[in-house]
């Protein structure tokens, strides 16, 4: 264990959550006009927050308020205190920030040490982070974690597979972090180029997050790799990768010292009891920069708060279960059906008929757009045509964050081809990459 | 001279699909519609029909309703005599002109004269015209298209 916390007893970790969340509900009311206007509607002083059972008195934040507030509108402190931005894609255009003060960065190392910790990661190990560094917290997160806890970083990010394998076994990499199905993708390429996974690699423990991964491909890399599988969970608004880890008997454990969890009827918004499946919500307590209050998550999971015999008292998660809003996850990135269309009615100044189609490619995600060509799109030339179509890859890119191919199709094709109208298909899931099975 | 020598030609949008120009002809079957001149371009992934018929409004409202995506564009025709060196005079007159030709398409008309189907910018259109008749190249009257 990295720090004692995770161990306590569950009276001293509630009672140092419900200082923590005092101060925090102080700091937003009288620095942030939104949440004071929150608070004010509901009739509530920060003075009433007496009992950790008060939270669920607070106001909801919602990805929503992230974007009506564009840029910096929410954070609390002037932005010479701010020494990290990162930002996700938004959903109609504009990204959704987050920001860190130099305190906030220190919980954020803390939580992914602990991560680290949960396969005792240390100076003898060599960390290869394929996740993508750049705006994306991945990459950067797992980044700070593993030198924290003093291990030699390869910060490769994604892509290039057959090079990063090179390095993998010539640098003697013992820690691999990245999606679980690029981290299969790779063993895949790695069999196809000659080399034998088990004599010339010595990756004893993965990092896995940032999308849904099935029972079947968890032991798939198991067998592969001959690795021992931590799950990383986290978001961006809430800190980024650190926002719980699985420990080796599997348990998700949510770092609830930073970060107090709630379930919620989506519906209702109503708490629900442990062991039921709702969505999880998350009211961070030490943040400075970007303090959040009940932030929605959308993700559906269940808590359980028993301890667990790794030793931490910590409440688990179980692994998210689905998502109570129309998100779609690509290789790890977040993509919402929203920013496809927005980018669709940008460029051609109507929007055709389109839908989604999501499938594998090998073992990694490919995203599709099949834009029905109608009367209002068609242009009576295959210059222009193939022009709009290189037009809406590139903004898809902008926007988005991934490569997305665009496919020119008659109108009625989709329902044809599909049966009926959706908006969105989703094939991975045939494919034996369903969550649960 | 559009209103006299503009020649009405629908372009059709096509999925690079087993059976689907088959659908578009029987459809212009069906409807007893004669094709009088026609072209098609292709990509990876799609191609466009391009079409000359003997009843456009017709045409148009036929294959609207079936489901296609079409575009009804003005071209224009000439007649050469059908030798070495024709086609050269007209595009020549229109280079000379600085027109671009956005496409082309020709068929045989009797047995010593062809008929070529040009499409250049709408806003370069009257001025390709004015210069062809002034050059003595014979433009086509839709008429001759047209029932």
């Amino acid at each position: 264990m990295w720090n004692q916390i995770e161990g306590a007893p569950r009276e001293e970790l509630e009672r140092l959550q419900l200082k923590r969340l005092q101060d925090t509900v102080q700091r937003v009311y009288h620095l942030v006009p939104f949440y004071k206007k929150k608070f004010d509607e509901l009739g509530i002083k920060p003075e009433d927050v007496r009992s950790l059972d008060d939270l669920q008195r607070l106001p909801f934040t919602t990805k929503q308020d992230l974007r009506d507030h564009y840029p910096f509108g929410l954070f609390t402190v002037p932005m010479d205190q701010v020494v990290r931005i990162h930002s996700s894609s938004g959903t109609t255009g504009k990204p959704t920030v987050v920001g860190y003060t130099r305190h906030d960065m220190e919980v954020w190392i803390e939580v992914m040490a602990r991560s680290m910790k949960m396969v005792d990661v240390g100076p003898k190990d060599v960390v290869h982070n394929a996740y993508g560094y750049g705006l994306f917290t991945g990459g950067l997160g797992f980044h700070y974690g593993a030198e924290k806890v003093g291990a030699a970083v390869v910060p490769s990010s994604g892509g290039f597979t057959k090079r990063q394998l090179l390095l993998m076994k010539d640098f003697g990499a013992t820690i691999l972090c990245s999606t679980p199905s690029f981290a299969l993708h790779m063993a895949e390429v790695a069999k196809e180029e000659g080399y034998d996974l088990s004599k010339d690699f010595k990756i004893r423990a993965g990092f896995f997050g940032a999308e849904p991964a099935s029972e079947g491909l968890r032991q798939a890399l198991r067998d592969v790799w001959g690795l021992i599988y931590i799950e990383a969970y986290g978001l961006s608004e809430i800190i980024g990768p650190g926002v719980a880890a699985g420990c080796p008997y599997g348990h998700l454990h949510i770092f609830e010292d930073h970060f107090i969890p709630e379930v919620i009827d989506t519906n209702t918004g109503e708490v629900l009891p442990d062991g039921t499946e709702g969505e999880l919500v998350f009211t961070t307590v030490t943040k400075q920069a970007l303090p959040i209050i009940r932030y929605r998550t959308k993700d559906i999971t269940v808590l359980h708060r028993e301890p667990c015999k790794c030793g931490r008292t910590l409440t688990v998660m179980e692994s998210v279960k689905g998502r109570a809003d129309d998100m779609l996850i690509v290789n790890g990135v977040n993509v919402f059906p929203s920013q496809v269309e927005h980018v669709l009615t940008k460029v051609e100044g109507v929007t055709p008929n389109y839908v989604i189609v999501l499938d594998k490619k090998g073992v990694l995600d490919k995203l599709e757009v099949w834009v029905e060509v109608d009367d209002r799109v068609f242009k009576d030339g295959i210059g222009a045509l193939e022009q709009l179509k290189a037009k809406l890859q590139q903004e898809m890119l902008n926007d988005l964050y991934i490569n997305v191919r665009i496919k020119l199709v008659e109108p009625k094709t989709l329902e044809r081809s599909m049966g009926k109208a959706k908006r969105i298909i989703d094939k991975r899931e045939a494919e034996g990459l369903k969550k649960n099975d | 001279m559009i209103n006299k020598y503009g020649v009405k030609q629908l372009s059709i949008f096509l999925e690079n699909r087993k059976g689907r120009l088959l659908e578009v002809t029987e459809a212009l079957k069906n409807a007893s519609i004669n094709i009088r001149a026609l072209a098609l371009a292709e990509s990876a992934e799609f191609g466009i029909l391009r079409l000359v018929v003997n009843n456009p409004e017709k045409a148009k409202s036929v294959l609207s309703s079936a489901g296609f995506t079409l575009r009804e564009q003005d071209v224009f025709a000439v007649e050469v005599p059908d030798e070495p060196g024709s086609f050269y005079s007209v595009v020549k007159v229109l280079s000379d002109a600085d027109i671009n030709i956005d496409y082309t398409y020709a068929f045989v008309g009797d047995s010593s004269k062809a008929v070529l189907v040009f499409k250049v910018p709408s806003h370069k259109l009257e001025e390709a015209l004015k210069a062809l008749d002034e050059a003595g190249i014979r433009l086509v009257e839709p008429m001759f298209f047209y029932d």
